[in-house]
Parts: C-alpha cells; structure tokens; sequence
C-alpha cells in the first residue's frame, strides 16, 4: 500500500495537479485544443479524482469551459475544433478511434450555462437519456428512475404532481435541477457543470451549490465557475485557468490562502480577471 | 406639352427650391441670434417639397379625372342614338372623335356631328390643360414663397420632414392593401352575378362540370359543379406533397444539421433555383419528359397510364415545390437553439437520434406551417396543370387518369371568345374566389402556426 502511493507519487511528480491520495478518475496529458489555426489550450495535464468535486476558475476566454468540453468530445460538435494530446477516463484513450462517443457522453454527462430542458414534458426530460442507453426494460423501472434522480436532484417534492407539465414551465432554478437531474438519470460517472449557476438567482444558486456537494457522494464532479465564492464553497480542489494554460491546481484551501503562482495570487485577490 | 417633360420641369422647380431654402436658411442663421433648429439640408428639402407635392397632386388629380371630364363635356353634341346606344358603341364614337381632336384622323369621312364634338373637345382640352399649368405654377410659387418666409430658428423643417417620409411610406403601403382590398371586392362582386345564375348550392356541391356554350336565357345553361374540379386540385396537390414533403424534408435536415458550411452554401442556392424556374418551363418538361416516361412505365407493368394525368402534374409540381418545403424548414430548423442539441448529444444521444427526439419536436409547428404554404403554393399552381393534367373534369379517384383543377378551368373560360355577361365566364370569379378563399385560408393557418413557433425561443 505505502509503496503504491510512493510510486504513483513518483511517477506524478512534474505533473501538475497529480496527486495520488485518491483513485484517478480523469487524466489530461498535454491536451492541447486548436479553433482552425488558433491553439486556445496549450497542454493542459491534470488528474481528476474519483468523488472529488473540482472547480476550474479563471478570466473569460482561458480555456477553462473549452478544456471542460474536451472530457466527454462536446468539442465535436463544434466546427474547425481539433484536439490532440490524450485524456483517458479510467485509463482509456477517449480521442480513441474505437472509443463510441455517444457511450463516452452517458459515462460522462453534462449540464450546461443556460438550463436546457428539452421542450418535453418533465418526465420525458428525465426519461430521454435512460430510454435512448435501455436502463429501464419496464414502464415502472421507467418510473422509478424519473423519481429516483428527480430526488436526487431535489426536484421531487416540488415537481411530483405536475410530472406530465412542460420542463420549459419551471423557473430557471427549477430547470437547472431538471438537467442535472435528467443527467444523473443515464448514471453517469462523471457530470461536468459548466457555469450551471451563472443564469440563476442567488437563492436557486444556493440550492443548485447544495445539490453539488450530495452529489460528489456517488459522482465526479468538474464544474466551470466565474465566481470565485462559489468554488471556494463546493469545491475539494480548485484549478486555475489563465490565457489558454492550466497556472495551478491544488486543494481549494490552498488554493485561496496560499497560491503558489502570481498570476492566481492576483486573480483571486481580482487584480485582474 | 408631354406629361414627361412636365414631370421634369417640377422637378428641377424642386431642385431650385431646394437651393432656395439651403440658401435662405443660411442667411437668417447668420442674421438671427439663435441657433436653427434643424441642418440647413432639411429647410431646403421641406421648401422643395412645398414647392413640389401640391403641383404634382393637382397634376395627378387632372390626369385622372380628365378623360372623364372631357367626355362629358362632348355628350351634348352626340345625336340622341348613339348616346343612348349600349357601352361599347358609345366608347366607340368617342374614340372617332377622340382621334379627329388628336388630329390622328379616321379612316372614313367624319360625320358633321362628329367633327363638331371634336373641336369642342380639343377646346376644353386646351382649357384644362393651361388651368392645370396655371394652377400648378400658382401652387408651387405660393409653397415655394410661403415656405421661404416661414424659415425660422423656430422652424422644426427636420420633424416635418419626417412627417412628410412617413406619409409617403404610409402611401406606398396603402396601395398594396387597397389593391388587395379591390381584387377581393371586384371578385366579390362578379362571383355574386354568377351566383344570380347559378345557386351556390349546385356550385359548392354539384359533382358535374359541364359548362355548355349556349348563351343567356336559352333554356338549360350547363352544370357548374365544383366538386370535380376542387377533388382534382386536392389530388394533384396530394401527389405534389407526397413528393415534396419527404424529399423537401430529408433535405433540409441534411442541410441544416449535417452538411459542412461550404456545401451548404453551395447546395442551398442551387436548390433555390428550383423555385426560380418559370413554371411553364416545368409544364412543358411534365408534358414532354415526365408524362411519356410515366406512360411508359405504366405499359411496362401492366397498368394504364395516361402521359397528361393527376401522376404527371403532381410529381413535376411535387418538384417544384421543394425548395419552399426545404428552405422554410432548414431555416426554422437552424433555429432550434444550440443548447438544445448539447442536451441531448451530452446525454450520449446519436445525431439522429437527436434529431428526431429533440429538434424535430422542436421545430414541428414552423415545419408544419411550412408544409402548408407549400400546400396553397401547390394549390393555387396553374401552367404545370394546364399543361400536364389533361384537361378533363370529371369526378374519379385514379391518379393515372386525366383530371382537371379549379384554376386550369378558370383559364379555360376565361381564354377565347368570351362574354363577361354570361355564367361561362362569370363563374371564372366564383372560381376564383373559392381558390382565394383556401389558399388564404391555409395561410394564415401557416403564418399564425409559424408564428407561435417562433415566439416559444424569443
């Protein structure tokens, strides 16, 4: 066990944002991100952690949503995007030519800026992603996976009685629990967040910050946050984004009380950014 | 003096009173305390137009009222029996006499009376022409000189002007509703005299058309039954959208969601220039292409088609249309938000997946209102039908056969020798009207299902 650990340490070592005291979920080695002739990313390592809740801060156009839609190929669908470099989930090449995108995006869901409920029903929003991936062969397992993650997403109390009600009726709060909740629906490994509370009032904040942190219990999360607070509150570890380079990654309490780099020294003192 | 050349000299007029008013404006700016309210170039344009407008509508009242004016003037010179003579003689006395004051002449001698009439219309003529100039002159010296001396700090020329634009702009607009207005009310108004014919009840719901040349008041005046005519238009209209609505679909959604940008700027003009064809061009390609190759397959399996039959027309007027049916749904398609793909493709949904379970859905009412304008396009549609449907009303159910439709009929009585007094031609406005009356019908259905859509993502 110790030996383990030392090297794993060893081998990390030079590896920014490597650590080996939890179960590597993620892995980024130099992923490098180009828009046409532009490189937006400039090799990006970083390791993710089973369960762990880690937040990517930094100014506009860093890079941090653009790395974020890298983990599960949302950059696909953008045109003239290329990625090189590897990012393995659980040691497996997902830029992969064998790799089935479409089962990447079920093991590793999103919930996007602005709240994107499908103009549905509520109870279809949740069943879209089970029924499209055949988790639920019957009606009643159908059903009890539209109220497991509704719970889950702390949405059941609130929406039980009106499940058959368009998902778009909800307030923009509501809605947002809605996409995680149709996220968490499909059981994925990991939900990456980007901005998820950027479009909401501060109290559906609250409640959307709360769900964040029950979730880590069961998920890895990686959530794209401009407000500093924010990452400080939900966060286990923090990292930092600047000009198209990963600056710093470290526990979020170092992160904010001793940073390492000037440049995240000024940024969360909001010298610039 | 030519109506042209008249034009002309207003608006030089304007052009000077426009200097007019630049250079007036500038002086009481340099003369007066205060500052103008508005720039030099709107004191000018409001004196030109003061000068202009009331002239150029004296004008326009004249034109349009001196032929009457003039022919009035004439009647008391005609002899009792031709001015009691029905319409068509007496325009064409007026026109002899007409062309002797013109001094273009007639062929025959003229009679006394005629020359008489004559001299008497080239004098009034004279007269309300020099008023006219006269009246024109004094109305713009009096907007030109008033308008001058009205030039002040004070003077809001920029606001009146702005008046004066949204005026014209009111007008303009106003003739296309008028018009509109005017061609329902005249097709109103003729459909009602074929309706003293016929009763609406054998019209709307007779199944025999057999329209007999025989004229007014002899006894039996043919069957004016719709119902074969609007079954033949619905059938041909079906086959149009049995064609177009795949096809027309299919390529939208290829264009909207998986063609790269530089095919789609390719192949969307190009298939826009399907709508641009002239239809008669499509009609002779249904006749001369489409329907002998029909008719051979039909031979080929045993079954009997005609070349000119409901099949021909329908499928060349299927063709036609899809470009209506692929343009209007690639755009409300292309609509659909962005996010609302991401939520699915992030969920692990395929594209086409995503397609038909998010963005179909999505886009279904504008699509379905596009369906519709393509239907009243398709409905309304004549030369292709003219040409490749066969020409027969007659009341069947078979595609293969020759069948007729509301608007090729109208063209078949209306073409020819043709009195407008008798049903045979009226009911060409009964027609008429029923198609307007559907086509707006599905319009409006289309516009309104449309216009929903598009406020769900505003």
């Amino acid at each position: 066990m110790e030996n383990n650990l030392q090297r794993s340490l060893a081998a990390a070592e030079g590896t920014v944002g490597v650590s080996a005291a939890a179960k590597i979920k993620m892995t980024a080695r130099d992923a490098r991100v180009f828009y046409g002739e532009k490189e937006a990313l400039h090799g990006v390592n970083l390791d993710i952690r089973e369960n762990e809740v880690l937040a990517f801060i930094g100014p506009s156009g860093c890079g941090k949503s653009t790395f974020l839609r890298c983990l599960n190929r949302m950059n696909d669908t953008i045109d003239g995007c290329r990625v090189t470099g590897k990012i393995e989930l659980d040691g497996e090449d997902i830029y992969d030519r064998s790799l089935d995108v479409v089962l990447l995006r079920a093991r590793v869901g999103m919930v996007f800026q602005k709240p994107n409920p499908f103009p549905k029903s509520i109870y279809d929003n949740i069943a879209y992603g089970p029924k499209l991936h055949g988790l639920a062969s019957t009606r009643a397992e159908l059903d009890e996976v539209v109220e497991r993650s509704l719970i889950r997403a702390g949405l059941w109390d609130e929406v039980k009685d009106r499940l058959d009600q368009p998902g778009t009726g909800l307030s923009g709060g509501q809605q947002q629990r809605l996409c995680i909740a149709r996220a968490v629906a499909v059981s994925p490994e990991v939900i990456l967040m980007d901005e998820p509370c950027s479009a909401l009032d501060p109290i559906a904040t609250a409640k959307v910050e709360q769900l964040i942190t029950e979730l880590a219990e069961n998920f890895t999360i990686v959530i794209v946050t401009h407000n500093m607070q924010q990452a400080a509150r939900v966060s286990n570890r923090t990292a930092f984004f600047h000009l198209g380079d990963l600056v710093e990654v470290d526990d979020t309490t170092h992160i904010f009380t001793s940073p390492k780099d000037k440049r995240t020294e000024d940024y969360i003192t909001g010298r610039f950014g | 003096m030519n109506n042209w050349l008249l034009v002309c000299v207003l608006l030089i007029t304007m052009g000077f009173a426009y200097q007019f008013g630049l250079a007036r404006s500038k002086s009481v700016a340099a003369g007066g305390p205060g500052r103008m309210h508005s720039r030099p170039g709107y004191y000018g344009l409001l004196v030109a137009l003061w000068c202009g407008v009331p002239a150029l509508a004296v004008f326009m009242l004249w034109s349009a009222f001196e032929p009457n004016i003039i022919r009035a003037s004439v009647m008391e010179y005609l002899p009792a029996e031709v001015v009691s003579a029905d319409g068509s003689q007496l325009n064409v006395a007026l026109r002899r006499i007409e062309n002797i004051a013109s001094g273009f002449g007639v062929s025959d001698q003229p009679a006394e009376y005629e020359l008489r009439a004559a001299e008497r219309m080239s004098a009034v003529q004279q007269t309300g022409r020099l008023s006219m100039y006269g009246l024109m002159a004094v109305l713009g010296v009096a907007g030109l000189v008033l308008t001058l001396r009205r030039i002040t700090p004070n003077l809001r020329a920029r606001n009146q002007v702005e008046s004066v634009v949204k005026a014209l702009l009111v007008a303009c607009s106003a003739i296309a509703v008028f018009t509109t207005v005017g061609i329902v009310l005249s097709m109103i108004g003729e459909a009602t005299k074929f309706f003293s014919f016929v009763s609406p009840l054998d019209f709307f719901f007779g199944t025999v058309w057999n329209p007999r040349f025989s004229t007014v008041g002899t006894g039996d005046q043919g069957q004016f039954g719709l119902i074969p005519l609007l079954w033949g238009t619905i059938m041909v209209s079906i086959v149009a959208m049995l064609i177009a609505v795949p096809v027309g679909l299919m390529t939208a959604i290829y264009m909207a969601e998986y063609a790269p940008g530089w095919l789609r700027s390719m192949a969307k003009p190009v298939i826009e220039v399907l709508a641009g064809i002239p239809t008669i061009v499509y009609g002779f390609f249904a006749l001369v292409t489409v329907g002998p190759f029909f008719h051979g397959l039909g031979q080929m399996i045993g079954i009997d088609i005609r070349a000119t039959s409901a099949l021909t027309a329908g499928v060349v007027m299927g063709i036609m249309i899809i470009p209506f049916v692929s343009s209007l749904s690639d755009d409300i398609i292309t609509q659909v938000p962005k996010a609302m793909r991401d939520g699915s493709l992030g969920l692990g949904a395929t594209k086409s997946e995503t397609i038909r379970n998010v963005v179909l859905p999505a886009a279904l009412p504008g699509i379905v209102g596009a369906f519709l304008l393509a239907a009243s396009r398709a409905i309304g549609e004549t030369m292709i039908v003219v040409l490749a449907a066969g020409n027969s009303p007659v009341l069947h159910a078979n595609p293969f056969e020759a069948v007729s439709t509301v608007t090729v009929t109208i063209v078949n009585q209306l073409t020819g020798d043709t009195d407008f007094a008798s049903p045979q031609s009226l009911v060409a406005f009964a027609l008429g009207l029923t198609l307007f009356v559907i086509t707006l019908g599905l319009n409006v259905v289309a516009l309104y299902i449309v216009r929903k859509y598009r406020e769900q993502y505003e």
